[in-house]
């Protein structure tokens, strides 16, 4: 067979392209970034109190975690993004398996989680200063209330879709409704609600975040209101590009459990 | 053939489903046909005829609207392994092997691992398939997921096996080999079955008995008993008999 080019690959829609040149294309573009960045910095094109050099933003991240702040910082953030979240997916995973199959569950409470779904969660953060204070559990509730509807609806969606055919087949096996709904629907609906837990963590750091900047007292969010009060804007930036990581490597979590729970799944 | 034990009992059947507007479409109107014990039954039609409605009444999948279903002389009210079926579309579940596939009714019915074992393994070397055991439904070709499909319905023993266009979406030939597949293992184990295809070389070749169907409403035109003895194999086609039994139904159906 003869080889396309790979210029040809470049260009066509789907083709696979070579790895290496895959991971060069990937690293050249933060390569790029981090260049006109240093550019605009060191080159004195942009004010440090606007623009932070790459270097001393790299300085605040080892003068911070030399005094253990960023470590306590880091922990506050993610012990309540883990906690809300696995609060709100232990709840959603049945109720939402539940709303899309029976459709009783889905009369009773998908026009209030459709209602609640569209209220925006941080108009929501003064009332529950009010109810439960500026403690940890508001954090928690933030994101509760910003994950919890959002993935109920995902996670029905994920369950109405499973194949009816799949369904047929298992009744005229011999399995009741019960065991449909726990060796078929189930194991069925795994892998489009690991997809689901997939996109909803990272709205759950988002909310981390914005609950953090209106009432806290430890955690990325705080850390970067801290600085701003201080214009130490390397700070700010050091906070940002720590949630982008832990965000990816959420994400990266909940790529490997499809893999390692569903390898079956496409 | 001996009609007195009909394992399959269908009577004055009738099925309507509404439509947005106007009044209900009759989809089967006054279908009464019987399947006798161990014998290999066809329902052969057009599309749309409703002969899959048909076999998804008798599974209990769907609901009628007037008429009778018996089988072995008790009323069908709903899905049950004593009526195993084979789907036109692939129903292997994608998250277990093949053999924990063709187990899934067995574990239902709570049978012990050795027992589960004997039967899997004697129903996938029926297939041909024994050395795919551990395989995933993703892995299988179209026709290896339907020769599971029919290992994992008769691995349940049920009284009657029901099978809808299960080699539709097939390829001519690997649908060839398949029928092939189907005649020696049904020729072994007798089950009593009720076969659905719109192919009549494939019901001519596979039945005992034929029902011709007509296009909506679905009615029964003709029943046909197949003089073609057994075994059989896939060059009777040009049997005069074969081609005889043919001319009957392609005239049935008016496209001769």
């Amino acid at each position: 067979m003869a080889q396309r080019s790979v210029l040809k690959s470049c260009l066509t829609p789907r083709a696979d392209i070579p790895k290496a040149l895959y991971i060069w294309t990937g690293s050249l573009v933060w390569m790029v970034i981090l260049g006109v960045w240093s550019l605009l910095t060191y080159g004195g094109f942009v004010a440090p109190i606007f623009l932070p050099a790459p270097g001393s933003v790299a300085q605040s991240a080892y003068d911070l975690a030399e005094n253990g702040m960023l470590g306590r910082h880091i922990w506050a953030s993610t012990q309540v993004v883990l906690i809300g979240f696995a609060i709100s997916t232990i709840l959603a995973v049945p109720i939402g398996l539940l709303m899309g199959s029976f459709r009783i569950v889905q009369a009773a409470i998908e026009p209030l989680v459709n209602f609640i779904r569209y209220l925006p969660v941080t108009s929501f953060i003064p009332l529950f200063i009010l109810w439960i204070g500026i403690g940890i559990e508001q954090r928690i509730m933030v994101i509760f209330f910003g994950t919890f509807f959002q993935q109920l609806v995902m996670i029905a969606n994920v369950s109405r879709s499973v194949s009816q055919d799949l369904l047929n087949a298992s009744y005229t096996l011999g399995a009741t409704r019960y065991d449909t709904v726990m060796h078929v629907l189930g194991p069925a609906s795994l892998p489009g609600i690991l997809d689901a837990l997939r996109v909803t963590i990272g709205w759950a750091w988002t909310y981390l975040v914005i609950a953090e900047l209106v009432a806290a007292s430890s955690g990325l969010g705080y850390m970067s209101m801290k600085a701003m009060r201080g214009f130490q804007v390397e700070v700010i930036f050091l906070a940002i590009a720590i949630i982008g990581v832990l965000g990816l490597l959420t994400d990266q979590m909940f790529r490997l459990m499809r893999i390692r729970f569903a390898p079956w799944a496409p | 053939m001996n009609d007195s034990v009909p394992k399959l009992s269908i009577r004055d059947l009738r099925l309507e489903y509404p439509v947005k507007r106007g009044r209900p479409v009759v989809a089967l109107d006054n279908v009464s046909l019987d399947v006798p014990d161990k014998k290999l039954a066809v329902i052969v039609g057009p599309s749309g005829c409703g002969k899959s409605s048909l076999l998804y009444l008798v599974a209990g999948l769907a609901e009628r609207t007037r008429g009778t279903i018996e089988v072995n002389r008790t009323p069908v009210t709903g899905p049950g392994p004593d009526r195993g079926m084979v789907f036109q579309s692939y129903t292997l579940f994608p998250w277990l092997t093949v053999r924990e596939n063709v187990e899934f009714g067995l574990k239902r019915r709570g049978l012990p691992a050795a027992d589960r074992a004997d039967i899997v393994n004697h129903y996938l070397n029926q297939i041909g398939l024994a050395e795919f055991h551990d395989s995933y439904a993703t892995e299988l070709s179209g026709g290896m997921k339907q020769r599971v499909a029919i290992a994992r319905a008769l691995a349940n023993s049920p009284e009657i096996l029901l099978m809808d266009e299960p080699f539709g979406a097939l390829d001519s030939q690997t649908r060839m080999l398949m029928q092939k597949l189907l005649l020696k293992v049904w020729e072994s184990e007798h089950k009593t079955l009720l076969f659905v295809t719109h192919d009549i070389d494939e019901a001519i070749l596979l039945g005992d008995r034929v029902y011709v169907m007509s296009r909506r409403p679905g009615r029964i035109k003709e029943q046909i008993d197949i003089p073609i003895v057994r075994p059989r194999s896939l060059d009777m086609v040009m049997d005069p008999d074969f081609i005889e039994v043919k001319r009957r139904i392609l005239h049935s159906l008016h496209v001769a």
